[in-house]
């Protein structure tokens, strides 16, 4: 027989998480990949993925010792099986996978976006292959992805990398790196979003 | 052990941030309207907690698990890459609504179509490779 605490266990994880647990206990997995000698950032494995393809043949910046960057990999293989875990064990009571504020949902539907209660973590018209074949959903996916990828190694790291450890060690480039995180991110909300949603 | 330690880490961030609804497109999207603290309360007391874990480490001299000394490389002095490079990024994150983290926690998630997304952000640091000695810094 599986005991009862396990169970109630498993409704505990399954709430949605307030802020105050999820932000420590990002804290916590830095200071245990620390304490194993490593730093945390996930967009460097861009950086090992390219290697790991040839890349070094064709740019200088991808000839380094990428193979001992395998352990950020497993960490992203990690990430994997825990949104694994997370959405098929762990799923909310409710079913929600966002439970964004009133005025938030007001503003999707200005936009005229499908909310859908929360249900489904991304934005449907944008996230699915067939989407790819609609010129927004390639935006979204190529475009937002090429962005992502280009940006997170020009300015050498992504949420993870300068946000969270390289601010915790109060670097000043990290800081910068998250203003320009800010910068752009509100330029694309308020400048390009409404020429590109509408 | 030895590397399945990278993977449970890796477990544990997949399901903070799911269960945080970091991985969220309209999280991001509340975020960048300024319409709830949530993402901010999650980076703020992230940071907090992590200035704390950094100082110990530094004031206690701690040593990895491997027994050599913790060092955590100071960045770059110079402000450019970071304005710039941070900018273009912010582009994409409120566009596609995830970020690195966030696209491989999806991907295991169920969202087969994140592969595209993966070889596109692949795509970019090639890119970023290819033209970095051309690119202020």
């Amino acid at each position: 027989m599986v005991p009862d605490w396990l169970f109630q266990l498993k409704d505990f994880i399954s709430q949605p998480w307030p802020w105050w647990i999820a932000g420590p206990m990002i804290a916590l997995i830095m200071f245990i990949l620390l304490s194993f000698g490593k730093e945390f950032g996930i967009s460097a494995n861009f950086r090992v993925m390219c290697a790991a393809d040839g890349a070094g043949d064709m740019a200088d910046f991808f000839k380094y010792d990428w193979k001992s960057q395998g352990w950020n990999l497993l960490v992203a293989l990690g990430a994997m099986f825990g949104g694994y875990l997370a959405s098929h064990y762990f799923a909310s009571p409710d079913g929600a996978v966002a439970h964004v504020s009133a005025t938030t949902v007001e503003s999707l539907k200005q936009l005229g976006f499908n909310f859908q209660e929360g249900q489904v973590p991304l934005v449907p018209e944008f996230y699915s292959w067939e989407a790819l074949f609609s010129w927004r959903g390639l935006l979204v996916i190529v475009g937002g992805g090429f962005l992502v990828g280009f940006g997170s190694r020009y300015a050498g790291g992504c949420t993870s990398g300068h946000a969270i450890s390289g601010m915790s060690a109060l670097q000043l480039g990290s800081m910068y790196a998250v203003i320009g995180f800010f910068l752009g991110g509100l330029f694309m909300t308020y400048v390009l979003f409404p020429l590109i949603f509408n | 052990m030895r590397m399945s330690k990278y993977i449970l880490v890796g477990i544990l961030f997949g399901i903070t941030l799911y269960k945080a609804e970091a991985v969220s497109w309209y999280r991001i999207f509340e975020m960048f309207h300024f319409q709830s603290f949530h993402m901010y309360g999650i980076i703020f007391s992230a940071i907090a907690v992590g200035v704390l874990v950094v100082q110990l480490i530094k004031r206690t001299h701690m040593k990895s698990m491997e027994g050599k000394e913790i060092v955590i490389q100071d960045k770059d002095k110079r402000w450019q890459r970071y304005i710039i490079g941070g900018f273009v990024f912010g582009l994409g994150w409120a566009l596609a609504g995830i970020c690195p983290g966030p696209m491989f926690i999806l991907l295991g998630s169920g969202y087969t179509v994140l592969i595209v997304f993966l070889l596109s952000a692949m795509t970019g640091t090639f890119v970023y490779g290819l033209l970095r000695s051309k690119l202020p810094h």
